[in-house]
């Protein structure tokens, strides 16, 4: 092929350029597209964490904390307890990030948290210094049928292996109604002190656990932000806010008033003579 | 059909066998020791580096963040904390100089199973396949980003094969080698030198980080070249020798310059005349006798 030759076809290929450039682009785009559409959709769905599944201390909310952590691994190394684990490929769980089941191993609460400073991002909030304040979760007691605290029997296992001990489980004394003469012991769990570090679920002593440790925003109720406790709104202001009260009258007998606070019935004259006693009745012959 | 024996043939009588894979040799131990160097942790308890190469901790002091991971954060709109910054700084640092798709032929544990289906591919004389745009890794670069921003998560980390094949080897396997096996026979059945080549979008990005780098392959001697094409055959982007070899005519300098160059080395391995090797981008001029030469 000549210079000039090969000249012309060079100046039509580049007139065809223009347009067969644009075409590429556009199929190419086009199909980059497609394919992230795909991986966007996958990611959604395979993004979801199981309910069961917990974050480590810190954990921005999950939204956040899938766009902040680089599925690193360093908390899980940096954890002495080996009781974080990166989720597989495979996994039930956002591929590559920090999570642990509370039924296999719970958080052990190092005061130091050395899974936090170490997080590159901040998905682990570098905020969170005091692992008491750390909200990995919520335990429930989830299964009142099973709990052997509600058959009536010893146990406390959760409340003695709590890591806060009586304040994020309280042991609430009921009575049995079965036995008719002993106490229930239940255990309740706090939302102010629990940190869902999953101890209480990892020593649960039932084949399954009653006692679930669950991302918070699965479990907590929320008033609605219009709601006021009463009591709380007149103690505050120190006097009724709504029509002021009048005092109920009782239609009672001479001697005898209602006691709001607790008390109940009260007769004024404690030792009002009883009217089936005998002795009273003399008693009160001999008085009048 | 070309056998994968014959390619360097020629070199290896010049320069004898080690002499010819001189620096496939380095670029395997290279890629191998920095596997190594995560497993001695978790395998024998010697910190000396600690997490993935998604981000790490050397020596429990200096933070490494892998930038493509950083921008993705940055596209959803998370702020990172300082290590984070840091981390990515001097990753962005050190390939700047060295050339950013050193990371792919140096580092990446992909490429170690893409070398080895380009290898099969070769032996068993497998052709043509499918063909993309060797600019398509922009397009996907881009893609990435704008998942990430849209999703508000790293969505492409449930799919980078890179990341998912180390985090893999350092934290457990899991389904992790069906990626091997897809993107092996990706590049083995569907296109050649598919992955690492034509898609991934690290190898984007780090093209564009290696835009400007000192470190590059030059071909000084490229007068002595004798067209046997071996280069062009083991080099896994053939486009960037050809200016810098046969350009002389053309004015172009002997410096490999284009950023897709991985500086993997394997162009001076199998060059019997010793036409390439390891340079500075600097002193790009064209020699005077040759420009002579060509100027009638």
């Amino acid at each position: 092929m000549s210079d000039q030759n090969r000249n012309k076809v060079k100046g039509d290929s580049q007139q065809t350029t223009r347009r067969q450039f644009l075409v590429d682009s556009a199929r190419t785009a086009c199909g980059v597209g497609l394919l992230g559409l795909g991986i966007g959709v996958y990611s959604q769905r395979a993004g979801a964490l199981p309910a069961n599944a917990l974050r480590p201390p810190g954990a921005l909310p999950e939204m956040d904390f899938l766009a902040a952590c680089t599925r690193c691994g360093l908390c899980v190394r940096d954890c002495p307890y080996d009781m974080l684990h990166l989720a597989k490929m495979g996994d039930d769980l956002p591929m590559g990030t920090p999570y642990f089941y509370a039924r296999e191993a719970g958080c052990e609460m190092c005061e130091d948290i050395p899974c936090i400073p170490v997080c590159p991002t901040g998905a682990l909030s570098h905020e969170l210094t005091d692992i008491n304040e750390a909200r990995m979760g919520l335990a429930v007691v989830s299964d009142e049928e099973t709990c052997i605290a509600f058959l009536g029997l010893r146990c406390e296992v959760c409340f003695n292996i709590c890591p806060i001990r009586g304040k994020a489980i309280t042991l609430e004394k009921r009575h049995n109604e079965r036995s008719g003469k002993h106490a229930l012991f239940i255990p309740v769990v706090h939302s102010d002190a629990c940190t869902g570090c999953g101890k209480c679920e990892e020593v649960c002593i039932l084949e399954e656990s009653a006692i679930r440790v669950l991302p918070n925003p699965l479990v907590q109720g929320e008033l609605g932000s219009h709601y006021r406790k009463g009591w709380e709104e007149k103690s505050k202001a120190g006097q009724a806010l709504v029509t002021p009260d009048t005092e109920h009258r009782y239609n009672l007998p001479e001697g005898v008033r209602y006691e709001h606070d607790g008390e109940g019935l009260i007769i004024d004259d404690a030792e009002s003579p009883d009217p089936n006693s005998a002795i009273d009745a003399l008693n009160r012959g001999l008085g009048e | 059909m070309i056998k994968s024996g014959e390619i360097g043939r020629d070199a290896i009588k010049a320069k004898g066998w080690l002499g010819a894979h001189k620096w496939l040799l380095l670029r395997r131990f290279s890629q191998v020791a920095v596997m190594l160097l995560f497993l001695l942790g978790p395998l024998a308890g010697i910190w000396i580096i600690k997490g993935n190469l998604s981000s790490s901790l050397l020596f429990d002091t200096v933070p490494m963040t892998e930038p493509i991971l950083f921008l993705q954060i940055l596209a959803t709109g998370f702020v990172p904390a300082v290590d984070a910054i840091i981390g990515f700084l001097i990753v962005v640092l050190f390939y700047l100089l060295v050339g950013g798709r050193v990371y792919c032929s140096w580092v990446c544990p992909v490429n170690l199973i893409t070398d080895a289906a380009f290898w099969l591919r070769r032996y068993l004389g497998i052709r043509g396949g499918a063909r993309f745009s060797r600019n398509l890794r922009y397009w996907m670069l881009a893609m990435v980003l704008i998942l990430a921003a849209m999703t508000n998560s790293m969505a492409y980390e449930m799919f980078n094969p890179v990341s998912i094949l180390h985090r893999g080897i350092i934290f457990g396997v899991g389904l992790a080698w069906a990626v091997v096996i897809a993107i092996f026979l990706f590049d083995l059945l569907i296109a050649k030198r598919g992955w690492c080549s034509h898609l991934c979008p690290m190898g984007g990005l780090y093209s564009l980080l290696g835009r400007f780098s000192p470190l590059r392959v030059r071909a000084d001697k490229r007068e002595a070249c004798n067209d046997c094409m071996d280069c062009f055959v083991v080099c896994p982007e053939p486009q960037v020798i050809k200016p810098a070899l046969k350009g002389a005519g053309k004015g172009i300098g002997p410096v490999i310059s284009a950023a897709e160059c991985t500086n993997c080395g394997r162009c001076i391995d199998v060059c019997s005349e010793d036409v390439f090797k390891f340079g500075l981008r600097f002193e790009n001029q064209i020699k005077v006798s040759v420009v002579k030469d060509k100027a009638h």
